[in-house]
């Protein structure tokens, strides 16, 4: 069974990674799951300076997802590079370090400290966290920035090169384009969406910056959508994240077209669901009679009327 | 060390007409939980969604309980295991109060409200020798007093149903005034604003008070950051209850 994945000059162990923010710096829960067994870790949005975050309450439950308002908190890329990098090659993964920043130069200013190093694999740029003032979404619902930012990062890296758009704009699959004519090797969709809940009883919005990001498995239907409307539109390869709770769920957006993804809220609830959606997925493709995962991306039937017995199997 | 694992539970109690007290069986637990600590279970596969933290009520052999009333989505469905059904931990979690009992003091005032009750029996039972132990209950009524494992709690309920009539706080300063206990340290758990009353009370005493904090959690092992903190001084603005507390000295955190 072929479970790797190639993107650019990195070779994925397998197709599922564990999603930014969800997942510390890799090195916080080595006793609870083998980091070296998913196909990587995307790390928590790293920016110049070390960041507090917004004021608690900073999370609270939804039906089927919770809402969170972080506000990327970091230790900062610095604190990073002396150390968590050393740890994370002691655990032998594959580790895309995610950026988040307030303007283009800070962004390419992070970058450039960590393309020299090794055990850095590759990039995500968050330009599409809707938790922060500056920078985050005031980026990522501008199409013309988006390409800007790829523009330039591209220009300063030979790694592999991901943008993680938002869903949050009427048409993702534009910012996706502009993604791919400016260099990007792949998209991430989606990132959280705008949410909101309030307590009946203070009349107070549940959460300290009144909206958050809502993610869990509330949101899979809406990734799902975006992720077939992105793939449709460009030919680099679409990592698929929102909602993944099980083996099932990631095969799912391998049909609809993700050639890798993220599992993101369902690590706090089951830090090692990662390396269990990994073992599941082969399990699948074993059953299905294929011999490499990649063979069931984007498989979708389209073509074929759906009958009501499909819909009970 | 923290370990994920699928315990079986072992028995249900009622404690008074409100309380609930669940026993569940993990040698791990047994052998790692210390006063303090929490347990973070998933009541259910998907409803709700997050793992619920509770503080660890007791450990007998391999038995641990906890303690709850049915007020949300979490402890009603909680509410509904039994004896045989299975449920997945993770524990234990956060740090102890135990590495903060060895003070310079003479008497450990342990002061529980409400359902914050929780970890002071199994505090109770593992405090070092040599300490006097004086334990203050308060309540809204006498549903929500446990007094299981606990030593000769004085008590307080905001009707009067039982014991004290009035808040825990008024009855410690009534007590405090009546008796000498010499040099004192605190050890709280309760509502935020009985907390920062008793903290308050304790820390003008001079005294320090240690006290177990509960904010809404996604993880409670570090990887969400949700459960922030305010914290005096400092390098840094937040703490996280799940990984730095949940027991901290209520001087040096923004309650």
């Amino acid at each position: 069974m072929i479970e790797s994945f190639k993107l650019k000059n990195v070779e994925f162990k397998n197709r599922i990674l564990v999603a930014s923010g969800t997942f510390g710096y890799g090195d916080e829960v080595p006793d609870l799951v083998d980091v070296s067994k998913l196909g990587g870790i995307v790390t928590k949005s790293l920016s110049m300076k070390s960041r507090d975050g917004n004021p608690q309450p900073r999370i609270t439950e939804t039906p089927s997802g919770m809402l969170n308002s972080i506000g990327l908190a970091n230790i900062g890329v610095h604190k990073f590079i002396s150390d968590k990098i050393s740890v994370l090659k002691k655990y032998h993964a594959t580790v895309i370090a995610n950026i988040a920043a307030s303007s283009i130069e800070e962004y390419c200013a992070v970058l450039e400290l960590l393309e020299p190093l090794p055990e850095v694999h590759g990039f995500e740029i968050n330009v599409s966290c809707p938790n922060v003032k500056e920078g985050g979404l005031s980026f990522g619902t501008d199409v013309t920035l988006v390409g800007q930012i790829t523009n330039e990062l591209r220009r300063r890296t030979k790694k592999p090169l991901i943008i993680k758009l938002t869903p949050n704009v009427t048409h993702i699959s534009e910012f996706a384009r502009a993604c791919e004519a400016e260099g990007a090797d792949a998209v991430s969709v989606i990132n959280t969406l705008i949410g909101m809940s309030v307590n009946i009883k203070t009349r107070k919005p549940k959460i300290a910056t009144t909206t958050g990001g809502l993610s869990g498995p509330a949101i899979k239907p809406i990734a799902l959508a975006k992720v077939y409307e992105t793939r449709n539109a460009v030919k680099i390869p679409v990592i698929g994240i929102g909602g993944i709770n099980c083996w099932e769920d990631a095969v799912e957006f391998f049909i609809v077209g993700a050639s890798m993804v993220q599992v993101g809220t369902a690590n706090f609830i089951n830090p090692s669901i990662g390396v269990s959606i990994a073992e599941g997925v082969v399990q699948y493709c074993k059953n299905a009679g294929v011999d490499d995962v990649g063979n069931i991306v984007g498989t979708l039937q389209t073509n074929k009327s759906i009958s009501i017995v499909d819909s009970w199997l | 060390m923290m370990k994920q694992e699928i315990v079986t539970v072992h028995s249900f109690e009622c404690l008074t007409n409100e309380i609930l007290e669940l026993t569940f069986i993990s040698d791990y637990i047994a052998s790692t939980g210390k006063p303090g600590n929490f347990i973070n279970i998933r009541v259910d596969n998907n409803f709700p969604l997050l793992r619920r933290p509770f503080s660890i009520f007791n450990i007998e052999g391999n038995k641990i309980s906890i303690v709850f009333n049915v007020i949300g989505t979490g402890t009603r469905v909680l509410a509904k295991k039994r004896k045989g059904d299975s449920i997945d931990i993770l524990g234990p979690c956060g740090n102890d109060f135990l590495r903060f009992a060895n003070g310079d003091y003479d008497t450990a005032v342990l002061v529980g409200g409400g359902i914050g009750v929780a970890p002071l029996p199994f505090l109770t039972k593992h405090f070092p020798p040599g300490k006097k132990i004086l334990t203050f209950l308060g309540a809204r009524h006498k549903e929500l007093i446990v007094t299981k494992g606990l030593l000769n709690p004085k008590i307080a309920t905001d009707d009067g149903s039982e014991g004290f009539h009035g808040t825990v706080l008024d009855l410690l300063k009534d007590d405090f005034s009546k008796n000498e206990y010499g040099k004192t340290q605190f050890f709280i758990c309760g509502p935020t604003r009985m907390m920062k009353a008793v903290a308050d009370f304790a820390n003008r005493r001079g005294s320090d008070c240690y006290a177990s904090l509960e904010t809404d959690m996604a993880c409670g092992i570090g990887l969400c950051q949700g459960c922030n903190i305010e914290i005096n001084g400092g390098a840094k603005k937040y703490a996280l209850v799940c990984k730095e507390g949940t027991i901290f000295e209520t001087r040096t955190v923004k309650l």
